[in-house]
């Protein structure tokens, strides 16, 4: 092996350890800059020792216990200056010592209750969503600011500063890095689910062809949520956001033509869908009914997760369960309730009991002010109404939806759908 | 990416199945904590092992013949244990994780990684215009489990 080779080995085994050595000392230290810094620092002296004595038993305890001598000295350094300036926090450092020895034994039965921690505090709600996905991206996820920058296609100085506001957030809150519990776990929970949803739609926003970290924040997303799902196994939505990354990750190869165009779910090529992660997307919806109870105690991932589930279920499109589909989204409406869902709502119902209901439904929400501009909206209404046989009523609908997207190839099919409405007796 | 880890297997340990050793079994509970972090980690997709005995089939085929030969099969070091997929971020993180699998089998023991072809590898065998199809009947993603 040549020292490039070593030297990158040792960073690997590094990245599989970073995350949790980073939540050990963040409880320890009680700062994600600190401890950040810390890791850091261990993995420069394992670069310079492991070469020649070997890759320690445990590479884990030994990055660990080496960053925690150092916190030590650094914490002992600040108490002499303190003592100078007369200003000794002894309480402070007392805590500190008790926490070391309470980290020494906890660390070894209890590893994944600091990861859950530092989860918890980067997803704290006094941080907007955006500071959460970026800060748990960099802590949690391993990803640098550089390729968090790509993903969110935001500059690298833009998410650094982002990064380091939350953290100072952090500190001036004097978060503890403790897994909530009770109540409060359940309280904060949706702003965790949340930020993990929110990464994984940035990448699955992305158009197949880009960058390919964007794509990449898809797979960081389902990470994070797989993660989240061994240490919360008894939580319904922590499985329920996984089940429906995991099914809708299924289609991404499917979703675009051979020009690049984006394909509904209707058109997508189902051979194409990738059998194994719908499989591990139906594995984890089946723990999360189980856990659930009947429906109408089912939360807003549950409820995305099943409706994912009964396209993923029909082999051929026409075998969509639309009945079962619409009664979804008659819930997901109460839950979770938003223009968008009263739209696809109205859709299944459409589909499910054909387009004189969608067209009830769709007059009940089209004062929404959102959906004023909503191309998708006339776009389903044409599409009603076509199927209704109203076709000069239909025409007009695809005229209105193409005037409105700014999308040049969703106008193209909608304009052609209008032409196809006059080619029509 | 994905990768396929294969465990490769010897006669001893094949044999030792049905009577385990003490070290054996202990060699199967750290492979079970092994898989519990890789789980943990959100790397792992999916594990199995393989059994190698009378049931194991080999199909030899010559132009339109098929020969099919009954196990166990003796060439020791060819012996395929247990497989498990990850999804990884690059090989250098798969082989830190291999790495990191304990020993279960007595002695010197062989794993091998290999990548999945993706659908973006198979650019030469399925065309764009082919993919856009809908193809008639069940036929699988090439080169996907």
């Amino acid at each position: 092996m040549t020292a490039g080779e070593t030297h990158r080995a040792i960073e690997a085994t590094f990245r599989l350890e970073r995350a949790r050595l980073i939540a050990g000392l963040a409880r320890l230290v009680r700062n994600v800059d600190l401890a950040e810094e810390l890791a850091q620092d261990a993995l420069v002296v394992a670069l310079s020792e492991w070469p020649q004595r070997g890759v320690p038993d445990n590479p884990g305890a030994w990055l660990l216990a080496v960053a925690k001598r150092r916190a030590i000295d650094i914490l002992r350094r600040d108490k002499m200056r303190e003592r100078k300036h007369e200003e000794i926090a002894r309480t402070r450092h007392g805590a500190f010592d008790d926490a070391a020895e309470a980290l020494e034994t906890a660390m070894d039965d209890d590893l994944g209750d600091e990861l859950l921690g530092l989860v918890f505090t980067a997803c704290h709600p006094i941080l907007s969503p955006d500071a959460r996905a970026a800060l748990t991206l960099r802590v949690v996820g391993g990803l640098t600011t550089e390729e968090i920058a790509r993903a969110f296609l935001s500059s690298e100085t833009a998410i650094a500063q982002r990064i380091v506001r939350a953290k100072k957030a952090i500190a001036r809150a004097g978060l503890t890095f403790e897994v909530p519990r009770g109540a409060e776990r359940a309280a904060r929970l949706p702003s965790v689910l949340e930020v993990i949803y929110l990464v994984f739609n940035e990448g699955y926003a992305a158009t197949a062809g880009d960058d390919l970290v964007r794509p990449g924040l898809c797979l960081e997303a389902r990470r994070l949520g797989r993660m989240l799902a061994a240490l919360m196994p008894e939580d319904a939505e922590v499985l329920g956001l996984l089940a429906l990354m995991e099914i809708q990750a299924s289609r991404l190869a499917a979703r675009t033509g051979p020009d690049g165009d984006f394909l509904p779910i209707t058109e997508q090529d189902r051979a194409r869908w990738d059998r194994l992660l719908i499989r591990r997307g139906l594995d984890a919806l089946v723990r999360a009914e189980a856990l659930a109870g009947p429906v109408s105690d089912w939360g807003p991932y549950l409820l995305q997760a099943e409706l994912a589930a009964c396209h993923a279920r029909a082999r051929r499109a026409a075998d969509t369960d639309w009945p079962r589909i619409a009664a979804l989204y008659d819930r997901l409406r109460v839950v979770a309730p938003s223009p968008v869902v009263d739209l696809n709502r109205a859709i299944a119902h459409s589909m499910a009991s054909g387009p004189d209901a969608g067209l009830r439904l769709l007059d009940e929400i089209a004062a929404a002010a959102a959906l004023r501009h909503y191309a998708p909206l006339p776009a389903a209404r044409g599409d009603f109404l076509f199927r209704a046989g109203r076709l000069a009523e239909a025409r007009s609908e695809f005229e209105a939806a193409a005037a409105l997207t700014r999308n040049a190839r969703e106008r193209a099919y909608l304009l052609a759908r209008a032409s196809a409405c006059a080619g029509e007796p | 990416m994905r990768v396929m880890v294969f465990a490769k297997s010897n006669e001893e340990m094949a044999k030792g199945m049905a009577n385990p050793t003490p070290e054996m079994l202990e060699a199967f509970a750290a492979m079970d904590k092994f898989t519990e972090e890789l789980v943990q980690a959100g790397v792992f997709i999916a594990a199995a092992g393989l059994k190698n005995g009378p049931e194991s089939k080999r199909i030899v085929s010559e132009g339109a013949s098929r020969t099919v030969t009954d196990g166990p099969f003796a060439e020791s070091r060819e012996l395929i244990a247990g497989f498990s997929i990850w999804e990884v971020k690059d090989m250098d993180e798969a082989v830190a994780w291999a790495k990191r699998a304990p020993n279960a089998m007595p002695g010197r023991s062989e794993m091998e990684i290999r990548a999945f072809y993706e659908a973006e590898d198979l650019g030469e065998f399925v065309t764009p215009e082919e993919r856009a199809e809908p193809r008639k009947g069940e036929r699988g993603k090439l080169g996907v489990a």
